[in-house]
């Protein structure tokens, strides 16, 4: 599904990804964690189409088309999807007209009418009680005044809207309590199937216990150095990342 | 000639026209010398430091266009509000068209100015109201100076006027630049209702100066509302002069859609002359290429207990400029006042201009008075967000423009003219979206 070959990225001129490699298939959920600083938001936005990031080297596939130089909107009607670590308040836009806005104007990119008003709403209904969303919610603005974790769940909320065939989720544990992170990530999987994948960003093994990775990757200096199973992920809680540092020296 | 000494000369030829043996022309012909003494305003001028004339001065403009137009409907519907039933009161080339017109006598006066000058029954309105609170300055003067025609509205007491009002002036100006200088009256009884929809259209390319001058004037718990929709063509230039004076207990309301024309003046003018009235006005200015839009707003706290909100958006794309000035008198006696003025730009391109001031001048001492103004670009990591959600840039862009002048619309009290100017919004933003935000 996504395949990331050498890639080098910089942002005024200071080099963040030097040389990453990632392949994602279908079906599969990949954890990517790292010390602060390491470049895992910038991959996000990268693939996302972020375009104040300069890609100087390598290469971004997503099934197989090179997307490198498609605009985000054109990335997101090809499956992509980011849920922001920082989610934007966008004070005026109601939650509903917002994503029923994004689900028509990716129909119409597709060459698609509308979604039927009464299968919106319905679908709507169906993935709001998946997320255990307030109906009161949807009629604010889109995000301006919503919590940390109003905000996140609200991120996984649009994403079972859009039923993106690449979930990118950054850092979507942080601002979440307990409960919120079970309802997030029982969202998360129950929209997990076999042709779409699941990329999760995050600095903590929590979110990892709900969302069990087929891969967990180190990010560190702009590259994946190492890469494991779920149980790399509590190796990493338990003993830090100091001593992929030291690997990486020695 | 220039366009001064054109007027001046052809007032006398003006006078064949009307009556002047009355004390209307009287009123007329103080205002002519006054606009003769004061000529046209220039940037000298404090009021005038940010918008200049000039250039729509240098055109030879056709003063009294005499020669009776026609227009089919078919052709102009789109100008009007025609979802709904309302009165109308249509004027092409300064003449009123009764084909397109509906007016009234019915328990209400809806109808000429020129019917009202002229006949008896209406003299006393005139006596007590015509050019009463209109300022005797430049503009106001030279339009009163050939005070003629417009519309002319009256509601008695108690009235609530179920139909909106339209004042539609045309210009046709087919072969010559043209200028109007309409003059309405509305006089508005106790506890009365009324809205009314302005809007100037020119249907010809060539030049277009508009100078009119609105009173209007409420009694006691009256309430009206007004909207102006300014989307006229590129060549078309205005200067709306609105003064309004409001008893007890009274609302005004006027929104301003100014998207179109060349240069756009709004002299808009509340005075509050009772206790407890609330005056409203909202605008949202939306200009591109090298349109000129000013914004000039007088609140007169005269009285205690009264309240004016201000909420004026704007957005200026390419080299277009924005003028907003709102100014704020509290006076001594007018305790307890609660003025809000908000103003808040978006400059979306590097060479477009908004000049802000607002201007408070308060002499009581138990007030709430807050004015914010904010000139800003659009949030580039919203757009982001947005086109990450699939909506492409420009949609995406128009619906931030959007939301960010939402707050005006909110209060248009009338859905179809709501509609109509989120449908104008959107073609002014060159995007298909329905924003039923």
């Amino acid at each position: 599904m996504l395949k990331i070959e050498n890639l080098h990225a910089s942002i005024e001129d200071k080099v963040i990804l030097k040389g990453l490699n990632l392949q994602v298939k279908p079906g599969e959920v990949h954890a990517i964690m790292g010390p602060n600083g390491a470049g895992k938001s910038t991959l996000a936005n990268i693939v996302a189409g972020k375009e104040e990031y300069e890609v100087t080297k390598g290469s971004i596939e997503l099934n197989g088309e090179d997307i490198s130089e498609l605009a985000p909107e054109e990335r997101a009607h090809n499956g992509v999807f980011l849920s922001f670590q920082y989610p934007v308040e966008i004070p005026g836009v109601s939650v509903t007209n917002f994503i029923k806005t994004a689900i028509n104007e990716t129909r119409k990119a597709k060459g698609l009418e509308d979604m039927p008003a009464k299968d919106m709403l319905k679908m709507i209904r169906e993935k709001s009680e998946l997320l255990e969303i307030d109906r009161k919610f949807l009629s604010r603005s889109l995000n301006e005044g919503f919590s940390g974790g109003e905000k996140k769940r609200n991120e996984i909320f649009q994403m079972a809207m859009l039923e993106p065939k690449l979930a990118i989720l950054d850092e979507t544990d942080s601002g979440l309590d307990i409960d919120a992170l079970r309802i997030v990530a029982n969202g998360v999987n129950k929209l997990k199937s076999k042709d779409n994948a699941v990329i999760v960003i995050t600095h903590y093994q929590r979110l990892l216990e709900y969302i069990v990775p087929d891969f967990v990757h180190v990010l560190y200096d702009g590259k994946i150095v190492k890469t494991g199973d779920a149980s790399l992920a509590l190796e990493l809680e338990a003993k830090g990342y100091d001593w992929i540092k030291e690997e990486m020296v020695s | 000639m220039d366009l001064k000494e054109k007027i001046v000369s052809s007032y006398v030829a003006f006078e064949d026209g009307v009556d002047v043996n009355t004390d209307i022309h009287e009123i007329r012909t103080e205002a002519f010398q006054n606009f003769e003494k004061l000529g046209f305003p220039t940037k000298k001028l404090e009021a005038w430091k940010y918008t200049s004339l000039n250039s729509i001065l240098k055109e030879d403009y056709s003063i009294f266009p005499d020669k009776e137009k026609t227009i089919n409907l078919a052709d102009v519907k789109k100008y009007f509000i025609h979802d709904i039933d309302t009165y109308k009161v249509v004027f092409i080339d300064g003449k009123y068209s009764s084909f397109l017109s509906e007016t009234t006598h019915d328990a209400i006066d809806v109808c000429l100015m020129s019917s009202a000058l002229n006949k008896a029954k209406y003299k006393p309105v005139i006596e007590n109201y015509f050019n009463k609170v209109a300022k005797q300055d430049n503009l106001t003067s030279l339009n009163t100076a050939f005070a003629k025609e417009g519309a002319y509205i009256n509601i008695p007491k108690n009235t609530e006027v179920e139909k909106p009002i339209q004042i539609i002036n045309f210009t046709t100006g087919s072969v010559e630049a043209t200028m109007t200088q309409p003059r309405n009256l509305i006089v508005v009884g106790q506890n009365a209702h009324v809205q009314i929809i302005e809007r100037h259209q020119s249907l010809t390319s060539n030049a277009v100066l508009t100078n009119v001058v609105t009173e209007v004037f409420a009694d006691r718990d009256a309430t009206v509302d007004i909207y102006k929709i300014q989307n006229d063509h590129i060549a078309a230039s205005l200067v709306d002069n609105t003064y309004i004076e409001q008893q007890s207990k009274s609302v005004v309301s006027v929104h301003t859609f100014s998207f179109g024309g060349n240069i756009t003046r709004n002299n808009l003018n509340f005075y509050q002359k009772g206790e407890y009235i609330d005056s409203i006005l909202k605008g949202i200015t939306i200009i591109e290429g090298k349109q000129h839009v000013d914004h000039h707003t007088l609140v007169h706290h005269i009285e205690p207990n009264c309240e004016s909100h201000q909420d004026y958006k704007g957005i200026f794309d390419e080299r277009s400029t924005g003028v907003f000035n709102g100014k704020i008198i509290v006076e001594k006696e007018a305790q307890k006042t609660n003025a809000y003025q908000q103003n808040n730009n978006v400059l979306v391109s590097d060479r477009s201009t908004i000049n802000a001031k607002p201007q408070l001048e308060i002499f009581a001492d138990d007030v709430k008075c807050s004015h914010g103004c904010t000139i800003g670009q659009l949030d580039e990591q919203a757009l982001f967000y947005m086109q990450q959600r699939g909506i492409a840039q420009k949609e995406a862009r128009a619906l931030l423009m959007y939301a960010f002048a939402n707050t005006v619309l909110e209060s248009v009290k009338i859905p179809e003219v709501k509609e109509r100017i989120t449908k104008l919004i959107a073609t002014k933003l060159n995007v298909n979206i329905g924003f039923d935000l």
